[in-house]
């Protein structure tokens, strides 16, 4: 298909759509809302249909009702939002319900601002609600990627009967970017013999639920949880690596600031510094492999966020403190400048300022 | 001999956890029969909610999905909204899921006319938790968190849900009903039915109020319980149908 050049939430939007998924509950919230605006005009194209619900809560709910019917469901929101529906997204852990949601991320804590942020990355890497859990994690850098990974989020939703984030920022969602979307396919739709849709023609009663009152049950549950992750961690963890080969320093960024930081990595190559990047694109799982590959070979590692310091913890444990970890980060809806990177790459190489 | 009675296939043959002289088991029965008598058992997804009634999923044979606290009418409209058309869905919620952490759910639902039916089951006090005050808890009426009695100047007045709910204009049936004695058993089941039809017909959004009973956290005994009912809820909850558009259909 032709490339066609479209806003951030609207290719999320439109890759959704590509990837089968017919029903989307979301609350207005800046700076998402194209994505809700299309998706209402888009959705009854399909025979599917877009609801505003009357708050986030409610929204994650529906996507709980909606998913326990077996169909594939989004939500979508940016961090505020993304707070409320914290409890739904614990229920959709703990009966093991497929959805995807949506976090295109702005500056916080509390309303914050409504400028690009980072500062989720806790939330959506570490469990976010109660209890023991992890969620994968999609963090595209491009809208092509986001066309790109749509799918892929769908279908590890289904197949690990778990709710799946793709984590962006205001700046992902804002921009504008050619993409080109594959010819619609039909997916193969992963059997939802679980889903309670009434019996009629398919026997007993199923039931949807989380509460497990015996507390061995409940463990049992968890173990099979923690068994599931494993498998996650096996099978889909994806990553980037850029001039890795020969770097003496490697900048660790995802998302929009991994461009921003490539760019500081041309400026730093052409002054004869050998500096790469490892971009994670799922973030949890939080790749390992390109770090003990390259831990031994580097000087040292420079993250980059637009945070004060959150996936800087997960590089020091891939790292194990076999070399220096740094960090450079902005906050609050402020975006790291390649200069102030390439400064960074600089001062750590310890070369002329 | 003559067969004057069996229980429904519409509930489950699992002992039920209810406290002596609770209407749960009465109100579970009620729905239960009228899903069987109208051969939609097959058809028909229920939502649990968070309350005594929490493991109703385990006593009405249908397939049944456990919603968060408050949050059943949201559940349901996702259920519903992507279900086939002739599924039916409804919620089983108490006092204080519907009416306390859950009122937004419930107002919403109401207002898009949501196709869904809503039983609720008021008895006026948290039960599962032992037995704090609720939204619909009595004015003066004694619980854990009101030991004074429930002073309007500090916890205000009950809410009457029906009659609020009544004024939307997606409220298609909403009747309140009492589970006291026989004959209001029987005008409760044929509520029930009447709620279930609305939503066949889609009609709109259909909710039952049904006053019931918490002998454990009243501190009274069963019968003692029901005359509870009569005497002290029937005169702020007033019985009767509060909206009906269904064109007597």
């Amino acid at each position: 298909m032709a490339k066609v050049l479209m806003k951030g939430n609207e290719v999320i939007a439109e890759a959704a759509v590509h990837a089968g998924c017919k029903y989307l509950f979301s609350y207005p919230i800046t700076p998402q809302s194209e994505l809700v605006a299309y998706m209402a005009k888009r959705l009854p194209e399909v025979g599917g249909l877009f609801l505003q619900a009357e708050s986030e809560v409610a929204a994650i709910n529906m996507v709980y009702g909606a998913a326990s019917a077996g169909v594939r469901v989004m939500t979508s929101s940016s961090s505020p939002g993304i707070s409320l529906k914290q409890e739904g997204i614990s229920y959709l852990v703990g009966s093991e319900l497929p959805a995807v949601i949506v976090n295109v991320m702005r500056g916080g804590p509390g309303l914050g601002s409504i400028q690009p942020a980072q500062g989720d990355y806790f939330q959506a890497t570490k469990g976010g609600g109660h209890g023991d859990y992890n969620i994968p994690v999609y963090a595209p850098a491009t809208l092509q990627e986001i066309v790109d990974l749509m799918a892929e989020a769908f279908d590890v939703a289904d197949r690990y009967r778990t709710p799946v984030y793709i984590l962006g920022d205001g700046m992902l969602g804002q921009m504008m970017e050619p993409v080109e979307f594959k010819e619609a396919v039909d997916y193969e739709p992963t059997p939802k013999e679980w889903a309670t849709t009434g019996t009629r023609g398919d026997g007993a009663p199923k039931v949807v639920n989380s509460l497990r009152l015996d507390p061995a049950d409940l463990e049992e549950h968890n173990n099979h949880l923690q068994a599931k992750y494993r498998q996650i961690m096996e099978n889909e963890v994806k990553y980037e690596e850029y001039l890795t080969e020969d770097a003496e320093y490697i900048i660790v960024a995802y998302g929009t600031v991994a461009r921003i930081a490539k760019n500081a990595i041309k400026t730093a190559r052409s002054n004869g510094y050998k500096v790469g990047m490892i971009r994670p694109i799922t973030l949890w799982p939080f790749p390992q492999k390109p770090f003990t590959a390259t831990r031994d070979q580097v000087k040292a590692y420079l993250t980059v966020e637009m945070s004060a310091g959150q996936m800087v913890e997960d590089v020091r444990l891939a790292v194990n403190g076999r070399k220096p970890v740094e960090f450079y980060g902005r906050t609050g809806g402020m975006v790291p400048t390649q200069e102030a990177i390439y400064k960074k790459i600089v001062e750590i190489a310890g070369g002329d300022q | 001999m003559e067969l004057v009675f069996a229980k429904t296939k519409g509930l489950s043959d699992k002992a039920s956890h209810y406290c002596p002289g609770c209407t749960h088991g009465i109100i579970h029965r009620l729905v239960a029969e009228v899903l069987e008598e109208m051969d939609v058992l097959e058809d028909t997804v229920g939502v649990a909610s968070v309350g005594c009634s929490v493991l109703s999923y385990e006593y009405i044979n249908c397939d049944m999905t456990q919603a968060a606290h408050g949050r059943a009418p949201a559940v349901a409209t996702g259920l519903k909204r992507v279900l086939p058309e002739n599924r039916l869905v409804f919620t089983y919620q108490g006092d204080g899921d519907l009416a306390s952490i859950g009122m937004g759910e419930i107002v919403h639902a109401a207002a898009r006319g949501e196709n869904i039916t809503v039983i609720f089951v008021n008895n006026a006090i948290y039960g599962m938790t032992g037995g704090q005050m609720a939204p619909t808890s009595l004015i003066g009426q004694k619980t854990a968190t009101s030991p004074f009695g429930r002073d309007q100047q500090i916890q205000g007045s009950p809410i009457r849900v029906s009659e609020m709910l009544a004024t939307l204009d997606g409220a298609a049936y909403i009747e309140r009903v009492s589970t006291h004695d026989v004959a209001n058993v029987t005008k409760a089941k044929r509520a029930i039915r009447k709620a279930f039809e609305t939503q066949k017909n889609r009609q709109g959004f259909s909710m039952v109020e049904l006053l019931s009973t918490c002998s454990t956290n009243w501190g009274l005994d069963p019968v003692e319980s029901l005359g509870w009912v009569k005497e002290n809820m029937l005169p702020v909850y007033p019985l009767g149908v509060y909206k009906d558009s269904t064109g007597g259909k």
